[in-house]
């Protein structure tokens, strides 16, 4: 099997998908610990349907590069989603709930009525779990998602104590004079392009389980923002890297199985977190 | 001048005053208590004062070099949620959130710092502790040395002592008085009007009747004979 396994490796695509579902991992999960903490994982979620909307109309507007249109939608759609699930007078989930089914809606509607290729439901349901194969990935893909990583991963470094700082009193943070909103907002930004990053690798269903699951497997065991940072970031990459090779060799859809992969981790994690009074410590 | 001074001030939620004609100043080195009925605006005021809402009327001035991010404050209830995952020193190291600017690191300095506080509120040892696993009384003390951090002159509490037992109540009031002595005023949102006569210098009594005054002033007062034999017997722990 390690033979299969080698022989695989030596694929450029194979390689792209590895490098492509590392930098995902890592940076969803990055984010993850804070968008759990905030209650903000629905925001994830909503945007992923935004995402996929965005994508329909790019598809059906025949945009080859459909980055240009889903990129700023799903951008703008962040910020405001932000704003509403703090207004207190809007009733922010059910806004969330509204915008992220109809978009959905609109966008499986447009690729209906305007189909592009013969083959509708795949379309559709390789833009909602990802595609089923590999194959597809590119050097552009993998560059694109390079220097994407690397700024969300440097913009959440530079920015790690303030995160921390709204997330855990954002009223305190204020009230010393951290100007929350901008760093919200830069967090909004982030999810948004994380988001559009992983559409083409797990699906926009999916995304948020790669968001929120490595969060919340870590929050088992650790009781320090940092060591629930770095392990969430560790077990992240290791379940994409995990996921990504078995379903090379099992021949399963690449984002079902990481998102499987990130489940179980997930359950193991608990059981240790139960047996384990391992929570008292850092 | 004061370090705080505030004139005609008003406040409340979207226009539906809660408190009005607020005139109150306080000086470096005094230890001001707000009493009142529950919903009296209390915590509302606290909000004010640090800005985090807008006066419907009137100003807040402050004086002495005091700058508005130099408050430390100590809510009434951190909404933190149960399993947020933070420890002692992350929380009492972001009380220095306000000294590194833009900075994205801290510094030795503030790190010595946020040791100092830790030690001054006696929770050095539970330094590396998940802040959730810690009692209400040691929430507390790792509340107060952020917002020590936050300051080396006023600090805001509101209702500090609300959920702890009698005994830790004592040293909870112990340690602010301490702090005020080595020269931090103190404004304090307290239910307990036998402490708040007992450590405060002044009294602003906020509802219905409005007072504002020296301890003293307070006790001689109709609104303040009324209020502590409202509410005095019942705490005399
Ligand atoms: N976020 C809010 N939006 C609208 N009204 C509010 C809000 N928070 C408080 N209020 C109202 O403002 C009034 C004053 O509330 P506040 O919390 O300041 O009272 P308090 O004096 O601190 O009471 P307590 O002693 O119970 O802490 C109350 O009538 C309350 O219902
Ligand atoms: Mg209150």
């Amino acid at each position: 099997m390690l033979d299969k396994l080698w022989e695989y490796l030596q694929y450029p695509f194979v390689q792209y998908a590895l490098i492509i579902g590392v930098l995902i991992a890592l940076c969803s999960s990055l984010l993850g610990v804070t968008l759990v903490l905030k209650r903000f994982s629905f925001i994830g979620d909503g945007l992923s349907h935004v995402a996929f909307g965005a994508m329909a109309v790019a598809s059906v507007l025949h945009f080859t590069n459909q980055m240009v249109i889903v990129m700023p939608i799903t951008i703008i759609s962040a910020v405001l989603l932000l704003r509403t699930g703090q207004n207190t007078k809007i009733k922010g989930d059910a806004a969330i709930a509204m915008i992220s089914v109809g978009a959905l809606a609109l966008g499986y509607l447009l690729m209906n009525i305007f189909p592009t290729s013969s083959n509708l439901s795949g379309d559709v349901c390789s833009t909602l779990f990802g595609s089923a194969s590999i194959l597809t990935l590119t050097i552009t893909d993998v560059i694109v998602c390079a220097v994407m990583s690397v700024i969300v991963v440097a913009a959440f470094l530079l920015f790690y104590n303030k995160i921390f700082a709204v997330t855990f009193d954002e009223n305190f943070a204020v009230a010393v004079g951290t100007k929350a909103k901008i760093y919200n907002l830069i967090l909004a930004i982030m999810i948004a392009v994380i988001i559009v990053m992983a559409m083409d690798l797990v699906g926009s269903l999916l995304i948020s389980a790669l968001i929120i699951f490595p969060a919340l497997s870590s929050m088992r065991l650790f009781g320090s923002f940092r060591s629930v940072t770095i392990f969430s970031a560790v077990l992240s990459v290791f379940c994409a890297l995990t996921g990504i090779i078995i379903s090379i060799i099992a021949g399963t859809p690449v984002g079902a199985t990481i998102v499987g992969v990130d489940v179980f981790a997930f359950l193991v994690c608990l059981i240790i977190g139960a047996v384990l009074p391992m929570r008292g410590r850092k | 001048m004061s370090l705080l001074e505030v004139k005609n001030l008003a406040l409340g939620y979207d226009n539906r005053v809660v408190a009005k004609d607020l005139n109150f100043t306080v000086n470096s080195g005094e230890y001001l208590c707000i009493v009142g009925e529950n919903g009296s605006g209390k915590s509302t005021l606290m909000k004010t004062l640090l800005h985090l809402q807008k006066p419907l009327d009137g100003e807040i001035l402050t004086g002495d070099g005091l700058k508005s991010n130099e408050i430390g404050y100590l809510p009434q209830q951190t909404i933190v949620q149960k399993d947020f995952p933070a420890s002692v020193k992350e929380i009492v190291l972001s009380g220095c959130q306000a000294r590194i600017g833009l900075r994205p690191f801290y510094s030795r300095d503030e790190k010595l710092l946020a040791r100092q506080n830790m030690k001054r509120m006696g929770i050095s040892k539970l330094r590396n502790r998940c802040y959730r696993d810690l009692s209400g009384g040691q929430q507390q003390r790792v509340l107060l040395a952020r917002a020590l951090c936050a300051t080396r002159k006023l600090l805001l509490l509101d209702e500090p002592v609300s959920g702890l037992d009698p005994k830790v109540t004592t040293e909870m009031y112990e340690l602010i008085s301490e702090l005020n002595e080595d020269g931090i005023t103190i404004i304090m949102v307290s239910h307990d009007i036998t402490a708040a006569v007992k450590y405060a210098t002044h009294i602003l009594h906020i509802g219905k009747k409005l007072f504002f005054g020296t301890k003293d002033e307070y006790l001689q007062s109709d609104t303040g004979k009324h209020f502590v034999a409202l509410e005095g017997g019942d705490d005399n722990a």
